[in-house]
Formats: C-alpha cells, sequence, structure tokens
C-alpha cells in the first residue's frame, strides 16, 4: 500500500530514506518499546508475564483510543483539553443508564452520541465563532466537570450488569479493548491517509488560509473532525467505563493531557499539519509500558511522569529542528 | 565599479562600501557592490525586486554583516555587530513597514531605548517632551500631538515620527525604504519636503523608490542594482528615465517580455460597480478571452482587495458579476473555483502552499474532490497529474514529486502554485504578483506560461508592482488608486508615463463630492 503511494522509488537507500522522514517517529517508538520489553524483561522476566501484558495493552487501550481522536484534532491545528472530563461525564451516563436497567446497547451507543453532540458544539463555537479551541475547550472541561461532581455528589456508580462490561470479555481469549484498539486505528489511520477527508485535514492544519483558498470547506470539516473526535471519545468511555464492576466519578486525574502527550509523542506536530494516529497508539502504548516497568524494577512509579516529561520536550524539540530543517518554521 | 568618473565632491563620503558581498544558503544576493553616500545629499538606489537593494541597506544599517567586503564611516573602517552599533554612528532607517510600538504616544515612541535620564535615573519626560515638540517642529509638523497614540496616526504622520526618531539620535545617515509606497500624492509632496530640508542641514539620505517622478526631483545621484550586482552610479544629470529601466532590467523591455500574438475573443467576465469594503469602492471592467489584463497601482490601491473579492474570500458587497452574460454570485473560493476562477495570490507562503505537504499533494489541493471517487483519493491519477505539471512547468525538485514544497526555491513554489490552479482549468485566472520573489529564469518561464494559456482563450488578470511586467505582459492595463479605477489604457497606450500619473492621481476631492 504504502509503495503504491512512492512511484519510481530510485534506491534501497531513497525507500528507507523516506520511510524514515514518513514514519520517523513510529519507528522510533517501536524500537523504544522493543528496547523497553527485552531490558526490563531480562531483569524481571514477570513483567512479560500475560497478566502484566494483558495490564499494559488492555488496561490502557481506552487512551489509545481517545488519541486517536486527539491526534486528528491536532493534526488539524487546533486541540481539546475537556476530553478527560467529557470521558468522566459520559462514563457516568453511561453506567447510571445501565443500572437503570436500559439494554446494554443503550448504555453503550448513547456516550458515542453524547460525545458527539458535546463536541460538535465545540466544533461550531471554533469553526463559526472563531474562538481559539483552547479557550472553547477549557471553558467545557470547567462545565463538564463542575457538572459531574454538582450531579453525582462525587457518588461511584455500582451494581453494573455483567453484560454491560464489554472490557472484560476475552474473545478468542483475547481482552476486547484490543480488538477496539487495533481495528480503531488501523480504520483511522487508513481513513486520514487514504480518504479525502484527511487529506483535508492535513491541509488545514498546514495552513488553513491556503486550504479555505483551494476550496476545502474548513468550518464544515473543523466541526466533523471534532464530532469524530468526540465519537472517538464515546467509544474510549466503553473502554474504560466497562473495565471494573464500578465506575468513579473522577476519572484519572489529568486523563486529556496523558491523551494529549500520547498524540505528541507519537509524531503529531503541536503545530498541525502533521503526523499519524498510528504514531499517537504506540505512544499510549509505550507510556503504559514505561508506567509498568517502572514498577516492576521497583522505581517509583512518580517517575512515569517525569519521564513523560522529558519525550515530550525530546519529541517537540526534534520536530522543531525537522521543521526548520524543512524550511517552515 | 561605478562607470563614470565622478566630478569633485565637496564632501567626503560619510558611508562607503566597498566589495560588499552576502549570500545566503549559497545563492549571492550582493556580489561585490560599491556604494557610498555624502553628507547633505540624497543618493537614490533603484534595482527591480531581487536585485539586492534591501541586502545591500540592510548591511549598511548593521542588520546584516557582509560576508566580504569593507565599511567605513568617516573614512574609519568599521564593523557592526547589530544594527544599534550602526545606530551610534550616526545612521537610522525608517522601514517600509514602519517600527513603531502603536500603544504608546508619539513622545514615548520617539525616545524608546534612547530616553533622557534624570539625575537619580528616572526618565526626563520634560526634556522627552520637549525634544519631541521641536523635533516635530524641525520637519514641518507643527500640528503633531506628541501626546497622541501612534495608533491613532496616518501613514504618513507615522513615517515623520520615524524620522524624528532617527534624529532625536544624532543621525548623520538617513535610510529611506520605499517611503512614498503607501502614501497620497499630497503626503509625498510633503514628504518631499522633509526630505529636501534634511539633505539642506547636512543629512546623507539613502534613498530606495521605485517611482521615477521622485528620483528625478530628490535625488542628486542614482545607484543601479540587478541580480546582486552593481550596474553603475550616475550624477542624476546624466540619466534619463529610459536609460534608468535599461540599467534596471538590462534589457529593453519589448525583448523581456515576448508576448505572443494574442488572440482576443469575446468578454468573458464582467464586472460592475463592484464594492466591498474600504479599497474596492465601485469598480467596472471586463475581460476579454484570451486578454491579459494587467492591474496596476500603488500598495494599498485596493488591486489585490479587488482579486480576493472576485475569488470570494471577501465576498462582494455590492454589484455584478457576470461570466459569460450570466449573473453569478461568489461567496465563498470553492464557488469561484466551480465557476471557473483561479486566483494565484500575491504571498504563496501564507495562502498558496502547504509547506509541509509534497507537491503531488499540493499540486492536487484544488481538485482533490475530483480525485476522489468521493470517498478515497485515487493516488495512481494524482501522482501523474503532478508527474505531469512537474513535466509542464520544468519544477526543478530533487526529490520528485514527494519532495515537500517548503523546500524548493521561491520559483518553483510560484509554479506549483500556478501548477495547482490550472488543475482546476480555469476560464478566468487571476495572478497576484506572479513573479514576486522569483528569479530571473523562472521569471520569463512564469510570462511564457500566462502567454501561452492567453492563446488557449483562458482570460488572465494579471496584478503585479512592476511597472516593467505590467507594461510587457498585458493587452490592456486597469490602473487603480485608493479603491477606485482611474483608467484603463490600451496596450499602444500604455507607457510608464500614462500608467505612472494614473497610479498617483490624488483622489480626495472627488472622493469628498
Amino acid at each position: 500500500m504504502a509503495v503504491a503511494d512512492h512511484p519510481t522509488p530510485r534506491s534501497e537507500r531513497s525507500v528507507l530514506h523516506r520511510l524514515y522522514s514518513a514514519y520517523g517517529q513510529e519507528i522510533v517508538i517501536v524500537l523504544a518499546l522493543v528496547v523497553l520489553f527485552f531490558v526490563v524483561g531480562l531483569i524481571n522476566p514477570r513483567f512479560l508475564s500475560p497478566s502484566n501484558l494483558n495490564t499494559i495493552f488492555s488496561g490502557n487501550a481506552y487512551i489509545a483510543v481517545a488519541a486517536i481522536g486527539m491526534a486528528m484534532i491536532i493534526i488539524t491545528g487546533h486541540i481539546d483539553v475537556s476530553v478527560g472530563a467529557l470521558i468522566g461525564v459520559l462514563a457516568t451516563i453511561s453506567g447510571t443508564l445501565a443500572v437503570a436497567g436500559y439494554p446494554v446497547w443503550v448504555a453503550w451507543t448513547v456516550p458515542v452520541l453524547v460525545g458527539m453532540g458535546v463536541n460538535a458544539l465545540i466544533g461550531v463555537m471554533v469553526a463559526y465563532a472563531r474562538i481559539p479551541s483552547i479557550v472553547v475547550t477549557l471553558g467545557m472541561l470547567s462545565i463538564l466537570r463542575g457538572g459531574l461532581i454538582s450531579v453525582t455528589g462525587g457518588a461511584w456508580i455500582s451494581g453494573l450488569p455483567p453484560e454491560f462490561l464489554i472490557a472484560q470479555a476475552k474473545p478468542f481469549g483475547v481482552p476486547a479493548p484490543i480488538y477496539f484498539m487495533v481495528i480503531l486505528t488501523l480504520a483511522a489511520a487508513f481513513w486520514m491517509r487514504y480518504s479525502e477527508f484527511g487529506r483535508s485535514l492535513y491541509a488545514i492544519g498546514g495552513n488553513a488560509e491556503a486550504a479555505r483558498a483551494s476550496g476545502i470547506p474548513i468550518e464544515r470539516r473543523t466541526v466533523m473532525v471534532f464530532m469524530i473526535h468526540g465519537a472517538f471519545a464515546g467509544l474510549a468511555t466503553l473502554l474504560f467505563a466497562t473495565q471494573l464492576q464500578i465506575i468513579q466519578s473522577t476519572v484519572p486525574p489529568n486523563l486529556e493531557l496523558t491523551v494529549i502527550t500520547a498524540a505528541v509523542i507519537g509524531g503529531v506536530s503541536i503545530l498541525g499539519g502533521t503526523g499519524t494516529v498510528v504514531g499517537s497508539t504506540l505512544a499510549a502504548i509505550l507510556f503504559a509500558a514505561i508506567g509498568s516497568a517502572l514498577i516492576f524494577t521497583n522505581v517509583s512509579a512518580y517517575w512515569l511522569r517525569a519521564v513523560i516529561g522529558v519525550l515530550i520536550l525530546v519529541t517537540v524539540l526534534a520536530d522543531m529542528i525537522r521543521r526548520r530543517r524543512q524550511g517552515r518554521a | 565599479m561605478p562607470a563614470t568618473t565622478e566630478p569633485p565632491s565637496t564632501a567626503k563620503p560619510f558611508v562607503r562600501l566597498t566589495g560588499a558581498s552576502k549570500s545566503f544558503n549559497g545563492i549571492t544576493v550582493l556580489k561585490g557592490v560599491d556604494f557610498d553616500v555624502r553628507p547633505g545629499e540624497v543618493h537614490a538606489l533603484l534595482g527591480e525586486n531581487g536585485a539586492g537593494k534591501s541586502t545591500l541597506i540592510k548591511i549598511i544599517s548593521g542588520l546584516y554583516a557582509p560576508d566580504g567586503g569593507t565599511i567605513e564611516v568617516r573614512g574609519e573602517t568599521v564593523s557592526f555587530s547589530s544594527t544599534r552599533d550602526a545606530s551610534r554612528r550616526g545612521i537610522a532607517t525608517v522601514y517600509q513597514e514602519l517600527l513603531l510600538f502603536p500603544e504608546l504616544t508619539v513622545a514615548e515612541n520617539i525616545f524608546l531605548g534612547n530616553y533622557p535620564k534624570t539625575g537619580w535615573g528616572g526618565i526626563d519626560w520634560d526634556t522627552v517632551r520637549a525634544r519631541s515638540r521641536e523635533l516635530l517642529d524641525s520637519l514641518d509638523s507643527a500640528e503633531m500631538d506628541i501626546d497622541a497614540k501612534v495608533a491613532s496616526l496616518s501613514v504618513a504622520q507615522r513615517q515623520r515620527v520615524e524620522i524624528a526618531k532617527a534624529l532625536s539620535r544624532n543621525a548623520k545617515v538617513l535610510i529611506m525604504d520605499e517611503p512614498t509606497a503607501s502614501l497620497a500624492e499630497a503626503d509625498v509632496q510633503r514628504l518631499m519636503d522633509v526630505v529636501r530640508a534634511l539633505r539642506a542641514r547636512g543629512v546623507a539620505i539613502i534613498y530606495v523608490s521605485h517611482r521615477m517622478p521622485e528620483i528625478f526631483a530628490l535625488s542628486d545621484r542614482v545607484t543601479v542594482l540587478r541580480d546582486g550586482a552593481l550596474i553603475g552610479t550616475r550624477e542624476i544629470g546624466e540619466v534619463t528615465e529610459a536609460s534608468l529601466v535599461a540599467m534596471m532590467v538590462g534589457r529593453s523591455i519589448d525583448q523581456l517580455f515576448p508576448k505572443p500574438e494574442p488572440i482576443i475573443g469575446d468578454v468573458l467576465l464582467e464586472v460592475e460597480n463592484l464594492r466591498c469594503g474600504k479599497l474596492v469602492r465601485g469598480l467596472t471592467f471586463s475581460v476579454r478571452r484570451g486578454e491579459i489584463l494587467g492591474i496596476a497601482g500603488l500598495v494599498g490601491s485596493g488591486r489585490t482587495e479587488t482579486a480576493l473579492t472576485l475569488f470570494g474570500i471577501t465576498p462582494a458587497e455590492a454589484g455584478t458579476i457576470r461570466i459569460d452574460g450570466k449573473t453569478v454570485t461568489i461567496r465563498s473560493p470553492k464557488e469561484a473555483r466551480d465557476l471557473g476562477i483561479a486566483y494565484v495570490p500575491e504571498d504563496r507562503g501564507s495562502q498558496g502552499l502547504v509547506k509541509a505537504m509534497s507537491i503531488r499533494q499540493n499540486v492536487s489541493m484544488a481538485t482533490i474532490d475530483k480525485l476522489s471517487n468521493g470517498l478515497f483519493i485515487r493516488f495512481a491519477d494524482e501522482a501523474a497529474r503532478a508527474l505531469e505539471a512537474v513535466k509542464r512547468f520544468g519544477i526543478r525538485a530533487r526529490g520528485g514529486i514527494e519532495q515537500p514544497v517548503g523546500q524548493l526555491s521561491g520559483g518553483n513554489q510560484q509554479k506549483v502554485v500556478i501548477a495547482k490552479w490550472l488543475e482546476t482549468v480555469p476560464r478566468i485566472l487571476i495572478l497576484d504578483e506572479p513573479t514576486r520573489g522569483v528569479d530571473v529564469g523562472a521569471k520569463s518561464e512564469i510570462h511564457a506560461i500566462m502567454g501561452e494559456l492567453a492563446r488557449t482563450g483562458v482570460a488572465i488578470i494579471m496584478i503585479s508592482s512592476e511597472l516593467p511586467e505590467v507594461l510587457g505582459m498585458s493587452d490592456r492595463v486597469l490602473v487603480m488608486n485608493n479603491g477606485q479605477l482611474v483608467t484603463i489604457l490600451d496596450r499602444e497606450d500604455a507607457n510608464a508615463e500614462s500608467v505612472g500619473a494614473a497610479m498617483t492621481v490624488s483622489k480626495t476631492r472627488k472622493d469628498a463630492a
């Protein structure tokens, strides 16, 4: 598939070179993962036990799924800092519906639709009212988080029906979240690369004015990409809310930052216009693996955030250097 | 080397450059240029865009360090490491885009970074205000309020603030970069009076301008640059407008713009009383198939705004647009494109290209919906179209069609923008400064493409600030001033004098009526 897109590769070296310049960040993360699993596996073989791998891949799949939508948003030149709060709200809605006895498909579908609705609103404000996305989503973050605490009073939801817990299903022995993560990532990657829609997102993020002058309807595309991002937030909610028998009304703190970081370390330029959703998924797995590796090597888990911080700075620095070299800083 | 022997000068040069050279990324933009300016003279600097004028003045003002050659100030060899250094030596610049702080007052701006201090180290505001008043009065600007915010001033007034700022630092050399480019005629006269007064006070003035009447009215000597090299320095009495143009372009206009015989057809686009904002005020004109209509005018005369309105970026507020006799409405670039209009923008970096994307992706950008089956892009078609464009326009790219356009030279980038729009098979092509920042070779290639397209029946509207280009390429020349049409000249009636006069005509009285 990739080759069809690159006619007349002249030599082996130019193919490798192109592969690297197009997918450099993804390759680096895969190599980092391989090294990490190998080294930590040598230090503590239990790191590679099926139950730990299950925790790493399956337990963090929801972050990867949310990061797919986030990557699309950042590629288009926007950002969403409210996605963590949104997932918290959607999880509560989903759990409440399930406990109230609605059919599980309702409890699964409604959060996806509500996620799309909330993000449609964000998208309209960004695209038509021209309010910067960081401001709109900061506002949305406060509304969602404040509203959630007020409504639930911080209470947890328990007594979820077993058939609701989709994240605990294991078709063919593989946890369901892994299917979600892999299929959604590949579908989104394909869509971003080969569809007219995906191409227009890269164009808008790369230079919105030029995209508009080229006849791309950037307002409509912006609302659409926010809605798609909202759908991914809804899907991430399904995986997150059905992991345990209970739903806490407090989502993992800083979830939005983790999701944004996954996209950025995955190679999505924070300035928009470049990056892939494959990179963001790989980066989400990398965080989970690093977090687990710290535990298995008896290093305080508090170091996780510091390590991720270093990764962010190194990645952004590398991106800036690359841009400058390509004459577009 | 100056080709003439100079008459014995009354004064020693204040600043002298010998063999100044400069290159960027291996491209030489200034090749061993000699230049000097004496106290009490106006020395005009001429050349086409990209000739090296700005590089030369940036070296004199300390912004760039030359790669080779020497700078002497009052006979002493110096090297400037910053504009501050040059300013200490008495060299000041009034830039084209005025560098003032709009939210500060006139007096604050004049002394910014150079405040007189009181005994205990505070700013001596009494002196600041008194000296500001004095400086402005000496510039014949007694009416300006020194406590007004700069944001409230007109362009001409801001320019005088800049000059006052330079004088406050005791400038002996004043570099003026296209000072009249955005001024109305009355303000031009006033500025010229100020320049004459400064000269009488013994200030050395380097005056960069494209406008011949000013150069002949003001300057004592004139230096012409072309492609980074010195063509010559002459006393003003030794040259004529024609000889200066010949020095600037190296060839006469007819040789420079080999224009094929046009095949002019029916009227294709008609615009009637078009209005949008302050700079498109009731424009009426038409363009025929196969015709190149040049639009000339000063910066801020509404040329680009007219293009933006026709292309739907800033849709018309009033007026009628007809294509093939049918009235159309254009509210977005997409609608314009679907009507067969294409627009190659003035600033290809901000409006023309997505620099991170490849040649292939940029060439297909305006036609991506046609290159896809509703969902997915037909990559093979896309690549074939891009490959064809690269061949047809001679786009030079080491990495082929996959090279990011940000890595291409200006001329090749411009060809990508043109290729993108020709993919839409336009019937009306609007080109805004099609050869700005493009090297000489690519320039004539772009002109050849234009001539060829016109012969296939495309109606072309070309906006250009380069008079030789307008005169050389256009079948008719439309001249704009202050958002309105001044005149439309046929090719045979259009020359530097007639177009230049129409560009600078003052219409203030007519507006008031």
